[in-house]
């Protein structure tokens, strides 16, 4: 029983990592927005790379996908959904992009 | 756009039904188009009355419409798909009879031509080829891994539902309103409100949505059946060539449909809501219409032939009385050609303007597809080499398939070039490469199969005599039809022409004419085949339920298999256990002991969805808002209405397994084994004399 | 293919204490995980139209004129709550805290997911006062082909919620139903990434090359 409480423990803190975690990563990007602003391509890599940072937090402390569990299945239908969605969006913002380069269809 | 709608019955008007067109302007045109409705419509009447007639309402209902029995399901999948299959041949034979007339002549009118090739298209691919593949995987994938049903039987009642009720919706637009004239891709900004206000376009909207979501479902339900159902000792290299195909396929259909939807939902939000997705005007941008479709056509071609290749591979293995030569290589190959189906879907837009970087890249991506491909090619063949050949009917299905596809194949890497691209885009070698590689590729694959596998579903075999009409018609139809086209493609003529001027085009258009009427002859010795085969059951069955000395699981057990597949769940051992089960003699094991079955209930969610799915989308295309709205609710009320069912398995208890297995076990030992010479011959009991012994 | 017992499926396990919950969940929960893959690439797609159509704005309104950043900071703040009250609660199953204390954490999440979609549309009405409208320009429905299908998919999981809640107050905690919460706590999961999706492309990319 005891090692039971302790794994809820365990588990809530996992849960409240993950929150904390979340909530302080998303707080630095708001602040780069108030005090920075949005403008440059600078500012939005970093905005960018701090969601990036906060997808992987959730993955692993909300959704419980790791490396080192068994999970592996769960992890490589993931990693295996990243590559397809990495093919069709960069592939789609390429040509499209391209394609309105060469027909001039906004004023850039 | 909506201001104008509303009332009682939307924008329905006795102007959507044919027979007033033909009132009021007879002509052949309008003949056509009301001898379609009236095909419909006397259908309906004739099962209706049929069924009626021999009192079949209550069996229908009780042991199909509502079963959750997966091979059921899968039946019920290919009987669609053949009925559609009737009417997609028929429209090509329509559609070649036009363009035989002459240099500007013909029966038809633009736009009823446009229709056809748009239904025809549609339902090809969407309800013939998709229901026909997975109707045979649903019935063979928990067989041939050794599970009892697929992992959510209810949710493949659903997808079922579904799909036919989408496809009702093409049956529906031929009596009220008329189909799309924007081909099966249905490009906008011709498909847009602007251009198109009619309901055309919404039928094949709606259409695809549906049975989009169908397929989903169905792709997800394999993936996850043959990932975590497979019995004891089925480790992944241990698995049938089939299944790993079926997993590339699902795997291809959970990536790819979403593309689809996206596209036929933002068509429909620019059509319905005025929105600015693919318009002229505004921002709107039609060439990403053209990218999200291919990201899922692309992939759809692959995931329509990969089975094929499965039905094929299990084909050339039994039918040679070998072990499937390359099997790594072929999985590998399998695998590859489902991920780089998803790196060269701009190959059917090469002359959009992007470019020519971008055209080199993915036309290089392209032609690297063949490789993988050319692997099975000589795979097959390695197969085949020193093997001891039957020229059954699927075999020859097989035959006509290496040579016949190889052709196709190696016209679509001529296509992969964007240069020459340029060249024959939009002509009708085009339509001839597509015909090539998913006749010969996708439906020879398919009707082998089904002529494979019948005597497993029904316990009894095929005509041969026919079975040999029919391939022979098929092949020779599909050459004399397509293969023509080649040349006047290259010669110059579009695609979808109505009519044409050039007269040096008008003997291949007479040949390819004469050939769509061999198809027709094919289509019926399909029908003839089935008629002689039930009429002379009596001398062909094959209860012990291996007709063919065959090496995979689902030849173990009888035929047509008891509702829970296997009386004990295999533990395999080997990769095609059964076949070297039955050379060391251990076939037919008597079990130790039984369990009490769970199999799933009978619920007629998926029916219930399936009629208001089809009301739905029937009142959507006509802007009947109230019954939209109403329907919506109903789907969502009955659904969380079926999530409260807590009385959902029922058990057959070990007992009854006993005794009905232990009868089809006494029916083995009595049956006289026979050897391959014997195949067709009425002593063909379904239990074969291995090989072996006849050798040594 | 060797999975140790602790961990079988994405998300939080029941584990060992709910031996037939844990089971029947394993081939559900690995099948919605499918499902959610493929509804990924529905939302991978509408990002894509989004950036490729980002400066198809036709002269109307664009995102400096259209996007109130204080109300989207609110809405994240919002949903990611509901992650972890969600999360709480699938811990109160698994321990099997008293029922009050599940329905609890359900109410909380249920509590805070309506008040998202309150905010997320008091937004698009101040967007349509300003003519922001999705008919006004293509950049515009790619905005609205977007953001609200992730409010549609919250709007799901709340009728979700409530049906469960019911489902637990009629049956109590069937193997069955805890399969379900587990597969609703994915939902809720998947759908805040989506968020950070939305915040970074949608909000700030829009501000930034809009």
């Amino acid at each position: 029983m005891d090692n039971l409480t302790e794994m809820h423990r365990r588990e809530r803190r996992r849960y409240v990592v993950g929150y904390g975690g979340s909530l302080v990563l998303t707080l630095i990007v708001f602040i780069i927005a108030y005090v920075f602003g949005i403008k440059t391509t600078g500012v939005y890599l970093t905005i960018g790379l701090l969601g990036l940072a906060q997808l992987i937090v959730q993955l692993v402390y909300f959704l419980h996908i790791d490396r080192r569990r068994s999970s592996r299945e769960d992890l490589d239908l993931v990693l295996f959904s990243t590559l397809v969605l990495l093919i069709i969006i960069v592939g789609t913002v390429w040509i499209m992009g391209n394609l309105s380069m060469r027909m001039h269809t906004y004023p850039m | 756009m909506t201001s104008e709608a509303g009332g009682l019955i939307g924008r329905l008007s006795w102007d959507a039904f044919p027979i007033v067109g033909l009132i009021q302007t007879p002509n052949a045109n309008e003949i056509v188009a009301n001898a379609a409705a009236a095909v419909v419509l006397v259908g309906v009447v004739v099962v209706v009355g049929l069924l009626t007639w021999f009192r079949l309402w209550g069996p229908l209902w009780r042991d199909w419409l509502t079963s959750a029995d997966h091979k059921k399901i899968g039946i019920m999948y290919i009987v669609f798909a053949i009925v559609m299959l009737a009417r997609g041949v028929l429209e090509g034979v329509v559609m070649r009879a036009q363009q035989a007339a002459g240099p500007g002549d013909g029966f038809l009118e633009a736009e009823h031509f446009a229709e056809l090739f748009s239904t025809h298209g549609t339902i090809m691919v969407f309800f013939v080829a998709v229901p026909f593949v997975f109707g045979v995987a649903n019935f063979l994938i928990p067989l041939m891994i050794g599970a009892r049903d697929v992992a959510f039987p209810v949710m493949n009642q659903i997808s079922l539902g579904l799909t036919v009720s989408a496809g009702m919706m093409l049956m529906v637009s031929l009596v009220v309103g008329a189909f799309s004239t924007g081909g099966w891709t249905a490009y906008p900004p011709y498909t847009g409100a602007a251009f198109n206000p009619g309901v055309g376009p919404d039928y094949w909207i709606w259409a695809i949505v549906v049975s989009g979501i169908g397929t989903t479902l169905t792709g997800i339900n394999f993936a996850v059946t043959i990932y975590k159902l497979r019995a004891p000792g089925m480790t992944f290299m241990r698995l049938p060539m089939y299944c790993w195909t079926i997993i590339c396929s699902s795997i291809l259909i959970v990536f790819a449909m979403p593309p689809l939807g996206v596209a036929a939902l933002m068509l429909a939000a620019d059509r319905y809501l005025d929105f600015h997705f693919f318009t002229n005007d505004l921002g709107g941008n039609m060439m990403n219409y053209a990218n999200l479709f291919w990201l899922f056509g692309h992939p759809e071609v692959y995931l329509l032939v990969l089975p094929a290749y499965g039905i094929y591979s299990e084909i050339f293995a039994t039918f040679s009385a070998k072990r499937l030569y390359g099997y790594n290589s072929l999985v590998i190959a399998t695998m590859s050609i489902a991920i780089m189906s998803f790196t060269v879907w701009l190959h059917h837009f090469f002359t959009m303007g992007q470019s020519a970087l971008i055209n080199a890249v993915f036309g290089i991506a392209t032609m690297l597809i063949a490789i993988p491909t050319g692997v099975k090619v000589y795979d097959w063949m390695a197969t085949l080499f020193r093997g001891r050949i039957r020229f059954s009917v699927p075999m020859l299905y097989g035959l006509a398939f290496l040579m016949l596809f190889v052709i196709g194949g190696l016209s679509g890497v001529i296509l992969a070039n964007p240069t020459i691209d340029y060249q024959v885009h939009n002509t009708l070698f085009l339509v001839a490469h597509f015909h090539n590689v998913l006749l010969p590729g996708v439906l020879f694959g398919l009707l082998a199969g089904y002529n494979y596998w019948f005597p497993k579903a029904f316990g009894f075999r095929l005509n041969e005599t026919w079975g040999r009409i029919s391939v022979v018609l098929w092949t020779v139809g599909f050459m004399l039809t397509f293969l023509p086209l080649y040349f006047v493609g290259l010669m110059g003529m579009p695609r979808r022409s109505f009519s044409w001027e050039d007269p040096s085009f008008h003997p291949y258009m007479i040949v390819a004419a004469l050939g769509s009427l061999v198809i027709l002859a094919a289509l019926l010795s399909v029908v003839a085949q089935l008629w002689v085969s039930i009429k002379q059951r009596e001398t062909t069955r094959v209860p012990v339920g291996d007709p063919w000395d065959a090496r995979t699981l689902e030849w173990s057990i009888p035929a047509p298999p008891p509702p829970y597949n296997f009386a004990v769940i295999p533990q395999v051992t080997d990769r095609d256990d059964f076949a070297e089960a039955k050379e060391q003699g251990a076939a037919y094991p008597t079990p130790d002991a039984y369990e009490d079955i769970l199999l799933p209930r009978n619920t007629s969610i998926g029916f219930i969805l399936c009629v208001l799915s089809g009301v739905w989308m029937f009142a959507l295309v006509w802007w009947i808002w109230w019954l939209a709205a109403l329907t919506t609710g109903l789907m969502l009320v009955s659904f969380i209405a079926w999530t409260f069912r807590t009385d959902t398995e029922e058990v057959i208890p070990a007992e009854q397994v006993r005794k009905e297995h232990e009868a089809w076990l006494d029916l083995v030992r009595a049956a006289t084994p026979v050897d391959r010479d014997h195949e067709y011959a009425p002593e063909n009991r379904g239990l074969a004399r291995p090989d072996l012994e006849a050798a040594t | 293919m060797k999975r140790a017992p602790t961990h079988s499926y994405p998300g939080l396990n029941l584990g060992r204490r709910h031996p037939g919950a844990d089971k029947a969940t394993e081939v559900v929960s690995f099948g919605f995980w499918v499902f959610l893959m493929s509804d990924l690439v529905y939302f991978g797609l509408m990002f894509a139209i989004y950036i490729t159509m980002i400066d198809a704005q036709a002269g109307g309104p664009g995102p400096h004129e259209l996007f109130d950043l204080t109300s989207i900071f609110a809405q994240t703040l919002i949903l990611l709550t509901s992650s972890l009250t969600v999360g709480l609660a699938m811990l109160a199953l698994k321990y099997n805290l008293p029922r009050s204390r599940i329905v609890m954490w359900f109410g909380i999440t249920l509590v805070l997911g309506l008040s998202f979609l309150v905010l997320e549309l008091r937004d698009f009405m101040a967007m349509a006062e300003k003519g922001g409208v999705p008919q006004r320009s293509g950049f515009l429905s790619a905005f609205y082909g977007l953001v609200p299908l992730h409010g549609l998919h919250v709007a799901a999981g709340c009728l979700w919620l409530v049906v469960l809640g019911i489902q637990l107050r009629v049956f109590g905690l069937t193997d069955v139903l805890m399969s379900r919460v587990v597969r609703l706590a994915l939902f809720w999961h998947f759908l805040d990434l989506i968020w950070i999706g939305i915040i970074t492309i949608v909000y700030f990319g829009g501000l930034t090359y809009g």
